[in-house]
């Protein structure tokens, strides 16, 4: 059911934690769906120097989360900003279609993180992509 | 090799040797249609007629009230759209609970969809029907009240007895779903005032593609399977019969070990139980006490954890478990049996149930304790609802 890469990063989820005094903290998800992630960032010019989650969530969920940490560590603000859930399920070796929805919550946490980080910054907040989440998961099933 | 241990009965057991060999000579030898009039059918017709004794004695109920299906979910289909149809000049309104099995529910829903009524019973915190609620629920126009026997997911034993009596006084077809329950638990259809009975082979032993209706006599459905003559008429299709053979062999090898069985896998599911509240913190025990659910089963929430990621991690260990959680089951929502007996979505998320059998040791449960644990521990390190949840408690509120 799951690639290689999804199994090795549930079971060894790289950049798991919290970071202290974070630059910015993003969460996605709820409870209700099942899955919750939360991204703490440290920024140092400009650029992520440290990256930290906590997920609450399946197998694909704790995988999106670390190979997203990943994806973005010493990467700029607005490169990591670019960050497409596509891109995170790509690095994956892919993802069953049920479970795509996990790398959409891996791309929201980070924007969330990210525009945590902008507001603390004084910069105007981005608008990320929109996604349904409850229309998502009626179609894949 | 490493341990493997295997805690999911409820979905399936193994096939026990006993019967494969007793159903072996119906594939190779014994292969004659049962429908042919030569004698070279005929041992196969005895076979199936034994086999129908085998499990009208475990019921307590007569050979011609068994037909043969291929498995619980057509016997759930069969009795509910069966008594429908045939009922439906008397009333059109169906009683059921919101904990059934999807074989009874969807067939239900698909019921309302064709003019019946249905009303879902709910459940106490402990997954018990309250008869007072299908009392109330009863109309003129109730043709039918089906409430399972035994729940699959947290194991609750319902009071079939009081609700067979309320139900045969009141002149209402009384349905049981009893694929969890049947060659686990004593089950007396005479006394229990049962009407329709539907069970299912590889929940005890026997072989997957086979099971049973029991119609009481006197009781009229209409058919659902149109064809051949087979069944007496009720159920077209060329039997099964190795299954069918392997289906009496199970159920008489089962109920003959019943007491023994049920007293030492209870004891293992005790100590599992105990186990496990007793180490891992803010565990939660879902269902009824030990004295009222199934002796094999165990249900358990934790909160902070996802029940796939308990599975995997399980799985690594060598441990087969399952969970409510909606992410195995592939739907949005979680179990709706968890839901119905009023656990939260984190905590019917956060569910693992483990089912003990006749290969279950000792060793296997000490092995999960000593297991279970620390994958608990480590994925709760990294929840962030674990962290709002200990925040929560430790805030002193």
């Amino acid at each position: 059911m799951y690639s290689e890469k999804v199994l090795d990063h549930f079971q060894n989820p790289r950049n798991v934690g919290e970071i202290e005094n974070p630059d910015g903290v993003g969460k996605a998800g709820n409870p209700k769906c099942g899955d919750i992630m939360k991204i703490y960032l440290r920024v140092e010019n400009e650029v992520i120097t440290d990256i930290k989650f906590k997920t609450f969530g399946c197998a694909s969920a704790i995988a999106s989360s670390s190979m997203a940490t990943e994806l973005v560590k010493g990467r700029n603000i607005d490169e990591a900003w670019n960050l497409t859930n596509s891109a995170v399920a790509e690095a994956l070796d892919g993802l069953p279609p049920v479970k795509m929805h996990c790398s959409v919550l891996a791309e929201e946490a980070i924007h969330a993180a990210i525009n945590d980080y902008r507001r603390r910054k004084g910069l105007p907040v981005l608008e990320g992509k929109e996604y349904d989440h409850e229309h998502d998961h009626a179609h894949q099933h | 090799m490493s341990r493997q241990v295997y805690l999911d009965y409820a979905a399936t057991t193994f096939t026990a040797p006993e019967v494969v060999s007793a159903m072996t000579p119906y594939f190779t030898q014994s292969f004659g249609n049962p429908s042919s009039i030569y004698s070279f059918s005929e041992s196969n017709r005895k076979a199936m007629g034994i086999a129908r004794q085998q499990v009208a004695d475990v019921l307590g109920a007569a050979k011609e009230e068994i037909f043969f299906t291929s498995g619980g979910t057509e016997a759930d289909n069969w009795a509910l759209k069966g008594v429908a149809w045939r009922n439906r000049s008397k009333g059109n309104h169906v009683i059921t609970t919101k904990i059934e099995h999807h074989a009874v529910l969807h067939t239900a829903q698909f019921l309302q969809e064709n003019g019946f009524e249905v009303t879902y019973l709910d459940v106490d915190a402990e997954g018990r029907v309250r008869l007072e609620d299908l009392k109330n629920a009863v109309t003129e126009k109730t043709i039918l009240v089906s409430v399972m026997f035994a729940n699959n997911e947290i194991g609750t034993i319902q009071p079939i007895a009081e609700i067979g009596a309320f139900c045969r006084e009141k002149g209402i077809i009384f349905h049981t779903d009893a694929v969890q329950a049947v060659a686990h638990v004593p089950i007396d259809v005479k006394a229990m005032n049962i009407d329709l009975l539907s069970l299912s082979a590889h929940k005890f032993y026997g072989p997957k593609g086979v099971g049973a209706l029991y119609v009481r006599k006197g009781i009229k459905i209409d058919n659902f399977m149109h064809g051949g003559g087979q069944e007496r008429g009720k159920r077209a299709t060329t039997e099964n019969v190795a299954g069918i053979v392997g289906l009496g062999a199970a159920i008489e090898l089962t109920e003959s070990r019943m007491k023994d069985a049920s007293s030492r896998v209870g004891k293992l599911r005790n100590m599992l139980i105990d186990g496990v509240m007793k180490v891992i913190p803010h565990a939660k025990l879902n269902g009824a006490p030990v004295s009222e659910r199934l002796p094999n089963n165990s249900n358990f929430s934790f909160i902070g954890i996802e029940g796939e990621t308990l599975l995997l991690d399980l799985d690594g260990a060598g441990i087969y478990a399952s969970t409510g959680s909606a992410c195995s089951s592939g739907s949005l929502d979680p179990s709706h049996v968890l839901m119905a007996i009023g656990l939260s979505h984190e905590q019917a998320h956060g569910s693992l149930r483990m089912t003990l059998g006749e290969e279950t040791s000792e060793e296997d449960i000490r092995y999960v304790l000593s297991v279970l644990p620390a994958i608990v521990e480590r994925r709760r390190a990294m929840s962030p609802l674990w962290e709002d949840f200990l925040k929560n408690t430790q805030g002193g509120k």
